[in-house]
This record gives structure tokens, C-alpha cells and sequence, in this order.
């Protein structure tokens, strides 16, 4: 009797419950959505331009420090004659868009360390002297990956050249070195400022090295052999083709590189030489979707895992892509764009036996005092190849260096690993970009090296002595 | 000097706050109310620090000892409140008075913060609305006849809704209030609890498919005049509290089920019938890429919320005002920059401890139309903090509803202040209706024995004086047990 009571009542009281338990769950979703959204967007909403805060926190405190991995100061806040902030960037030109500006909008790493920079996380004691003396609050430091000697160098060979460098460590993704030229001189960036806007031509505020999108050419040769090799594991050593110096499929005509004839060639030297005929002759034989698939693990057309701006790159592979086209795809030509970074990261897998870490460029935020706020450690993405396609891809870089078109690496007290290019970018000059990526030493790499240089030449001619006086000081040769 | 004790106010504030979130759920453990005395004086008195501790945050910050007095005006109120409300309801339910008192002075203290004139104003409102709410509770136990009111609070509603669309001015596109001698009114926020009441009187007897469709449209005019008058917020809190407790009275989930897609159908035909809908929508979706026009309230309210991060940038040292309607629409996004997230979720929860008070003094209501009233004020008071809340921060497209006693706005305050007293009288004739049963049981038990041993004649005259006695102890009982309570 009485059970029946308490069941009868469960029953009037079930929409009741019902409802309430809907809106508590209901509740607990979103407060769990609030807390997650804050945590996760802090910076990206403290960096927006509408966002006032900004503004609020820079007149509270003064923008921190950005220091090199050694401790020189690459950016720093100084009181001018008037009395007034100034930032100054005490390398000039050398870090223009490693480091960036901070008016006018921002980039580089006073973009990227600005939530950083503009916040104060200095001792209670400290914020109340300032306040005492009527001064701002000093505002976090950034430590950057940067390598002033490096930086120097990769500027000083790239010259007068447009083009860019990027340097960086495979093991751990730390850039080291990032150049881009044209560049323009940070601390004059207000006088500057409306040139760099009107001059569209030149693109000087394009930072080429994460932004420039370049046709890859020979340097793309990388993923078509990984593709070539994935698709043919047990055959691809045999390959073999007879060179005449062009390959044709009806009407479309690829021509080696100045229309050399690379006579009989395998796979390994096929790569070595840069050989276009052989590798028009692959792409023929790529299967369109594995090829996709391939080209979704190296991240084309997708979001790279880093903070800094860049562009993504972009290759058109489908189902529909004519012979003409992959034959164009298979040497780095035609509609693709690839960004220097972005070929740097792929190196970095290969020398990393084929785990790609996230390129970074900030190590650590410290207090005014010197106490570390933020540590940034290096993080794997994923492994992005095989430990053994890894093994696979060094070896035929090796060769490129041993007797193919990077010869002039050769011999040093470091071996080196890494693939030429000579990108055409206007067809009837025949002028071409002139690429290189690699990395030393190949039993253990410590650093890599991408350079492009435009309308320079051959790759072998022009990148790889860049590369070779950037490896040259990191290995103190000489 | 200030420094420290601005920067250690934040923790502590969100420290008190926290502990305060704890107790106002601490109280469910125990059944009775008795049992949670303790509990209700540790609220208040946190209450009163968090409070307290907010105020000299701003003195210190703004270096303004002005805001004292006005503190001291506050905490008299508020105090005030909190006693005199047990004093003379002494059985009525203190975790909803309490949890009143909580919302409405974190309420004072942003409002302070944002625009002491609206502060102020807010205060004077909110005086007069808990002077007002203190006879309510009596009045509900008292009128009986409220539950026969059906066709009067259906005509009510839809005339004071109707008054506004014909007369009322646009304010911000919608047409959502008037104004007599100087004071605007917001009709839609009082018709939220005659609604209820009408709602609540035609199904409490008898839940038939004829009852269902003549409330669905009454229920129908009122939320097509709102959606007209393009009050969407109103409106949908309308049809949810609707469906809801339909659903509760027929108990028939088919109903939950046919609101559901009604609603759903409902809310199609708005979005391509309203260009004000789609644009909503369309900033909810993605507010960034119309900073500039549809997307900025929203954009600039996650500004806020994002910039505060656990401990809030402290009282005065954010930037809320640049958040359109920040003292209505937006007050939690400021609550969440300047309090920090902490102090905002614990705000969200006191919210839910609220609702689940009320859904719990609805169970055990035996009849049945004031346990409806009990469930439709709770799910009124419970979707406008889900709408205001979702929609400021991202979680649901903005419809620009009031969060109940914290935002600006007499009407809301004034109508929220009296939803929670009308939940005090519920939960006195809820006592009322346990004292009767109590009563009923232990007279049938007693008669149980009699006829056991046996009934005689001569015992009829001692039964009588025995009841006599019987119902004297038991007012005596009820009547120690008030006095017990009290101390």
C-alpha cells in the first residue's frame, strides 16, 4: 500500500524531475563551455584590434623586453628627449620580421609575445614602489629561440637578394634564424609606415619566410619520390628511365632543367640529379587519392600547428588533375604555392625521423625580476612519415649532396642531407627561384636549413652556398 | 597600500563567493528546515563579507569614501531583508531569501561600479519591491480563490501586452515598454507571472486535450504579440514556460515532444520571416566577421569575459562599459572580467540552486495548481538566467533578456523580487498542507486503536475531549516548533 503510494507519487513527480535534471545539465554544459572558452581565447581576444583592453593595459604598463636565445635584447621600450615610449629595436634592419613592429598594427613576435608583453606579472612589492614613485608597471619579457650569429649570417649571404631563410632545430622545432628581404628598419617604422602601405609591389612587411608562396620546384621532388616510395614499396629500387632530357605525354612536354640529358638513371640518381623527365614520368604513375592522402599528412592546403602568421600552403591534386597537371605537379610546378616554413617543417620531420615537432620561436616569459611567468617546451605535432621512409628520404638527400646537384656541401667536417630547386616562375625567360632545404650533421641533425632566393638561378648554384655559409658558422668550419 | 588590498580582495571575494555556492547546496542534504540553521547564518554572514569586501575594493580603488554611505544604505536593506523576512514568515524557506539577498547585492555592487545614478535608482526600486513582497507571502496563503482567476489573468496578460505594442515606444528596435508619470514600465516582465497563474488555474483540475488547446491560444496570442512587438526573449521564455508545464500537468511527454518541434517549426518560420532573426543568428555564428555592426555587442562581451580570467582584473580595473547595454543585457560578461570566472560560475550556480529550491518546494506541494504555479515561476526564473547568460557568452544567440536581480531594469527586479515571495507563500501552504496531513494521520491512527479495543458508548465523550486535546497539542507542537526555528 504504501509502496504503491511512494511509486504513484515517483510518477506525478517525474516531469518535474525530468526538467530539472534537463536544466541542471543544461546549466553545467555551458559553465563548462564559459570556463573553456576564457581559458582557451585569453590571448586571441586580448590581441584583437576592437578589444579595448589593449589600450587600458598599455597605459598601465610599459611593453616588456624581447630578448635572443643568449640574452641580447632584440626590442625594447625607451624613453625619448620628450620623455615619451619609444620602442627600439637595437639590431635595425636584421630582425625586421623575425621580431616585427608594434605600431601600426603588429607582426612578428610583438604579435606574437604581445599578450605577454603587455601584461605585468611583476612582485606585488615591485607594482607598489612603481606606484609610489608614479611610474608604470614594467610588463613581461619574451625569450625567443633566436640566434643573433645566425641571424647575422643567414642575412648577411642572402645580400641584396629577395628571398627568404629560415633556420631551426629538427629536434625540438626551436627557429633559430629568420630572414626575409626585402626588410625595412623597425625603429623607423612611423616614418616609414605609409611607403611600406603604398608600395605594393615589393611587399616589404610580407614576411616571405612564413607568408611568400613560392612554386616549390625540384624541392618538391621530396614528396613525390615519399609518394612514389609509399605507392611501390618492394619496386621502387628498380626503377629506371632513359633520359633524353624532356618527357612527353601527348601534348604536354616537361624538359629537364636547361634541357640536360641525364642519360640512364634509377630512382636514387634520378632524385640526386633532379632528373624532371623522370619524375613527370612517376607522377603518371602516382594514384590521385593515395597522392590526396599523402598530401593531407604534409599538411598542404591545411592549417600549420604554429602561432606565428603564415600562409597555407596550396597543391590542387584530385580525381579530375590531367596528365598535363600532375606531370606539372610531380617537379613542383604549375598552380603550386608552398611556403619556405613550411618545406623547413617537412625537413625537419625527415631529419627527425619523421616526427614533426611545432615550430616555435618564444622559450620562456619572465617577470620584470627575472622569474620564469611561461615555459614553452617543445612539442610534437605527430609523426607526419615512417621512422623508415624517414631513413629512406635522408639517404637520397645524402646523394644529392655526395654527387648530385648539392655537391658544394660536400667534404665539409659535417655530412649534409638535403634537395636543391629551381623553381620557373616565368616561363619564357626560363628565370628561375633558386631553393635549397637540408640539415646536418645526417647522423644526428641538429639544424636545417631552408633558403629561397628569387629569379636568382639554379638552386645549386645560388641557395645551396647560402646554406652551406649557414652551416659553415653553426659547425664553426673555417 | 590600495595595491594590496585591491589585489588580495580578488581572492578573497572569489574565495567567499565560493563557499557561499558550497552552502547554498549544503542545504540539500538536509530535509528539514530546521536542520539548516546553521547553514543560513553562515550564508549570511558570507553574504555580508563578500559584500563588505566588494565595497572597500572600490573605495580603494576610486579613492571615493561616497560609496560607504551608499554601502551602509545596501547593507541595511539586505540585512533587513534577510531578518525580517524570517521574523515574520518564520516558516518560510530562508535558502530563497538568502540566495535573494546574495543576487540583488552583487547586483548593487557592479551596477555601483558601472553607474552609481543607475545604482541608485536600482536600490530606491528594490526598497520599494521587497516592502511590497513582504505582504505577498500572506496574501497567497490567504486568497484561495486565486486558482479560479483563469479567464482574468488570460485577459490581463494580453492586454497589458497589447497596451505596449499599440502605445509603448521603440526602444533599440523593439517595442517593449511604456511610460505613466514619468516611470516606464516593461509590461512583458510582470505578465510573466500572471501567465503563470493563468496557465497554472485553467490545467490545475483537469488536463484534457480541450484544456491544452484553449491555454495554447491564450499562450499562442501572447507570445505572437511579443514576437510583433520583437521582444524574442520574452517570447520564447513564454512558449518554454508553456510547453514545461503542460507537460507537467498532463504528464505526457508527448506534449514535450509536439512543443519541441512546434518550436522548432516556430523558430524556422521567424528566422526567415524576421530580418532582425537572421541577423542574430548570423552574429551568433560568427560574430567576428561583423565586428563592426551585428557582431559587436557579442564580440565585445567575450572581450570581457575573456580578459578576466579565474580572478577577475578586479572592481574598476576592467573595461565592461565598453560592452552596449552592459548594465542589462551583459551584466554577467562584466561580473566575469571585473570578479573573474570563479566569482561567475559561483553566480550561475547560486542561480541553480535557486531553481532547484523551487522544483523542490513544487514536489511536494499536494495541490496540484499551486505546485504548477511553484514549476512555472521556477522554469520563468531559470530559462531567463540560461538566455541572458548562453547568449552574452557565445553559448546561444542573443535574444537580450535581464539576468534576474542583478541587471538594471525596475520591472525585472521589481517582478523577480516578487516571483521569489510568491515562493515563499508556496512553501507556506505547502507547510499548511503537511500539518493538515499530519493532522488526518494521526487522528486515523488513533481511531484505528479505538476500534481495536473496542468501542463504547461511553467512550464517544472522551473521544470528543481527546480530539479536542489532541488537535491543542498539536497547535501547541507547531507552535514550539515556530519558536525553535526562530531562535
Amino acid at each position: 500500500m504504501k509502496k504503491n503510494r511512494q511509486s504513484e507519487q515517483k510518477k506525478k513527480n517525474m516531469p518535474i524531475m525530468t526538467v530539472t535534471y534537463l536544466f541542471v545539465a543544461v546549466f553545467l554544459g555551458m559553465m563548462v563551455y564559459i570556463c573553456h572558452y576564457s581559458a582557451t581565447h585569453k590571448q586571441e581576444l586580448i590581441n584583437n584590434s576592437y578589444n579595448g583592453r589593449q589600450q587600458m593595459l598599455t597605459a598601465k604598463n610599459v611593453r616588456g623586453t624581447i630578448y635572443a636565445d643568449n640574452g641580447e635584447i632584440l626590442a625594447q621600450t625607451v624613453m625619448d628627449e620628450d620623455g615619451k615610449e619609444k620602442r627600439n629595436y637595437p639590431y635595425g634592419n636584421l630582425f625586421s620580421h623575425a621580431v616585427g613592429y608594434a605600431t601600426h598594427g603588429r607582426a612578428g613576435v610583438e604579435a606574437l609575445g604581445n599578450y605577454y608583453l603587455i601584461h605585468s606579472n611583476s612582485p606585488l612589492s615591485e607594482k607598489v614602489a612603481n606606484d609610489m614613485a608614479g611610474e608604470k608597471y614594467l610588463g613581461d619579457d619574451v625569450h625567443t629561440t633566436l640566434d643573433v650569429k645566425l641571424q647575422e649570417v643567414a642575412d648577411h649571404a642572402l645580400g641584396v637578394y629577395r628571398g627568404a631563410i629560415i633556420v631551426s632545430e629538427p629536434s625540438s622545432g626551436k627557429i633559430l634564424a629568420m630572414v626575409s628581404k626585402p626588410d625595412y628598419d623597425p625603429n623607423m617604422i612611423e616614418e616609414i609606415w605609409d611607403d611600406l602601405v603604398e608600395d605594393k609591389e615589393s611587399g616589404i612587411l610580407l614576411n616571405r619566410a612564413t607568408q611568400g608562396l613560392y612554386p616549390p620546384g625540384s624541392t618538391f621532388k621530396i614528396i613525390t619520390a615519399l609518394e612514389y616510395i609509399r605507392e611501390n614499396p618492394d619496386t621502387y629500387q628498380s626503377y629506371g628511365f632513359q633520359c633524353a632530357g624532356s618527357f612527353s605525354d601527348g601534348a604536354d612536354r616537361i624538359n629537364c632543367y636547361h634541357g640536360q640529358s641525364h642519360g640512364s638513371v634509377d630512382f636514387t640518381r634520378a632524385f640526386a640529379k633532379s632528373c624532371n623527365a623522370s619524375f613527370a614520368d612517376m607522377g603518371l604513375k602516382l594514384d590521385k587519392s593515395k597522392f590526396q592522402d599523402t598530401l593531407d599528412d604534409l599538411l598542404f592546403n591545411q592549417e600549420l600547428p604554429m602561432e606565428i602568421s603564415y600562409n597555407k600552403s596550396r597543391i590542387d591534386v584530385s580525381e579530375e588533375s590531367t596528365n598535363g597537371d600532375m606531370m606539372q605537379i610531380a617537379i613542383g610546378q604549375g598552380t603550386t604555392g608552398m611556403t619556405p616554413v613550411h618545406l623547413n617543417m617537412i625537413t625537419n620531420a625527415i631529419a627527425n625521423d619523421g616526427t614533426l615537432m611545432k615550430p616555435y620561436i618564444i622559450s620562456s616569459v619572465e617577470n620584470s625580476t627575472g622569474s620564469v611567468i611561461k615555459q614553452f617546451s617543445p612539442s610534437a605535432y605527430k609523426k607526419i612519415i615512417s621512422e623508415q621512409e624517414a631513413a629512406v628520404l635522408t639517404d637520397l638527400m645524402q646523394d644529392v649532396v655526395e654527387e648530385g646537384t648539392a655537391r658544394k656541401l660536400k667534404g665539409m667536417s659535417y655530412t649534409a642531407a638535403g634537395k636543391t630547386g629551381s623553381a620557373e616562375y616565368n616561363k619564357i625567360k626560363g628565370d628561375s627561384h633558386a631553393w635549397f632545404t637540408g640539415f646536418a650533421p645526417v647522423e644526428n641533425p641538429q639544424i636545417s636549413v631552408t633558403v629561397i632566393i628569387e629569379g636568382a638561378g639554379s638552386g645549386g648554384d645560388f641557395a645551396v652556398p647560402i646554406a652551406k655559409r649557414i652551416f659553415d658558422s653553426y659547425f664553426n668550419e673555417e | 597600500m590600495e595595491l594590496y588590498i585591491t589585489e588580495i580582495s580578488k581572492y578573497v571575494i572569489a574565495l567567499l563567493m565560493a563557499l557561499y555556492a558550497y552552502e547554498s547546496f549544503a542545504v540539500f542534504r538536509f530535509q528539514e528546515e530546521e536542520r539548516r540553521g546553521g547553514i543560513y547564518t553562515r550564508q549570511n554572514f558570507l553574504m555580508l563579507s563578500i559584500h563588505f569586501s566588494c565595497f572597500m575594493a572600490i573605495c580603494f580603488e576610486t579613492g571615493e569614501i561616497s560609496y560607504l554611505f551608499f554601502y551602509i544604505f545596501q547593507q541595511i536593506v539586505l540585512f533587513a531583508t534577510a531578518v525580517l523576512f524570517h521574523m515574520i514568515y518564520p516558516r518560510a524557506n530562508r535558502l530563497v531569501i538568502n540566495n535573494m539577498c546574495m543576487l540583488l547585492s552583487i547586483g548593487f555592487v557592479i551596477l555601483t561600479r558601472l553607474s552609481y545614478e543607475r545604482a541608485v535608482k536600482q536600490f530606491v526600486i528594490v526598497a520599494v519591491s521587497i516592502a511590497a513582497a513582504m505582504l505577498i507571502p500572506f496574501f497567497i496563503r490567504k486568497m484561495k480563490f486565486l486558482k479560479n482567476l483563469t479567464w482574468v489573468y488570460a485577459l490581463v496578460g494580453i492586454a497589458a501586452l497589447a497596451v505596449v505594442l499599440i502605445l509603448g515606444a521603440y526602444t533599440y528596435g523593439s517595442k517593449i515598454s511604456y511610460s505613466i508619470g514619468g516611470i516606464t514600465f516593461q509590461p512583458s516582465e510582470f505578465v510573466k507571472i500572471i501567465f503563470v497563474f493563468f496557465v497554472a488555474s485553467a490545467l490545475h483540475e483537469s488536463s484534457t486535450f480541450f484544456e491544452v488547446f484553449t491555454t495554447a491560444v491564450v499562450a499562442g496570442i501572447h507570445v505572437v504579440i511579443l514576437v510583433v512587438s520583437r521582444d524574442l526573449g520574452s517570447a520564447l521564455i513564454f512558449f518554454v514556460v508553456y510547453v514545461l508545464m503542460v507537460f507537467v500537468a498532463t504528464k505526457n511527454p508527448l506534449y514535450l515532444l509536439a512543443g519541441t518541434i512546434g518550436g522548432s517549426g516556430a523558430a524556422v518560420i521567424a528566422y526567415q520571416a524576421f530580418s532582425h532573426v537572421q541577423v542574430r543568428v548570423q552574429a551568433w555564428r560568427d560574430p567576428w566577421s561583423e565586428i563592426d555592426s551585428a557582431g559587436y555587442q557579442i564580440t565585445q562581451s567575450l572581450f570581457a569575459i575573456g580578459s578576466g580570467g579565474w580572478f577577475g582584473m578586479g572592481l574598476f580595473e576592467g573595461t565592461p562599459d565598453s560592452i552596449p547595454f552592459v548594465e542589462a543585457d551583459f551584466i554577467f560578461s562584466a561580473v566575469a572580467e571585473e570578479l573573474g570566472i570563479i566569482f561567475a560560475m559561483c553566480l550561475i550556480l547560486v542561480c541553480i540552486s535557486c531553481f532547484i529550491m523551487f522544483m523542490d518546494i513544487s514536489i511536494k506541494l499536494k495541490d496540484s495548481f499551486y505546485r504548477l504555479v511553484a514549476f512555472g515561476l521556477g522554469v520563468t526564473y531559470i530559462f531567463q538566467v540560461f538566455l541572458t547568460i548562453g547568449g552574452g557568452s557565445k553559448f546561444i544567440p542573443l535574444t537580450g533578456v535581464t539576468l534576474p536581480l542583478i541587471s538594471y531594469g525596475g520591472s525585472s527586479v521589481f517582478t523577480t523580487v516578487i516571483m521569489f515571495s510568491i515562493i515563499e507563500g508556496l512553501c507556506m501552504v505547502k507547510q499548511d498542507e503537511e500539518k493538515e496531513e499530519r493532522y488526518v494521520a494521526k487522528k486515523r491512527a488513533k481511531a484505528g486503536r479505538k476500534e481495536k479495543t473496542g468501542k463504547k458508548e461511553k467512550d464517544v465523550k472522551k473521544e470528543k475531549t481527546q480530539k479536542k486535546e489532541n488537535s491543542r497539542m498539536a497547535d501547541r507542537k507547531i507552535k514550539d516548533w515556530n519558536e525553535s526555528e526562530e531562535e
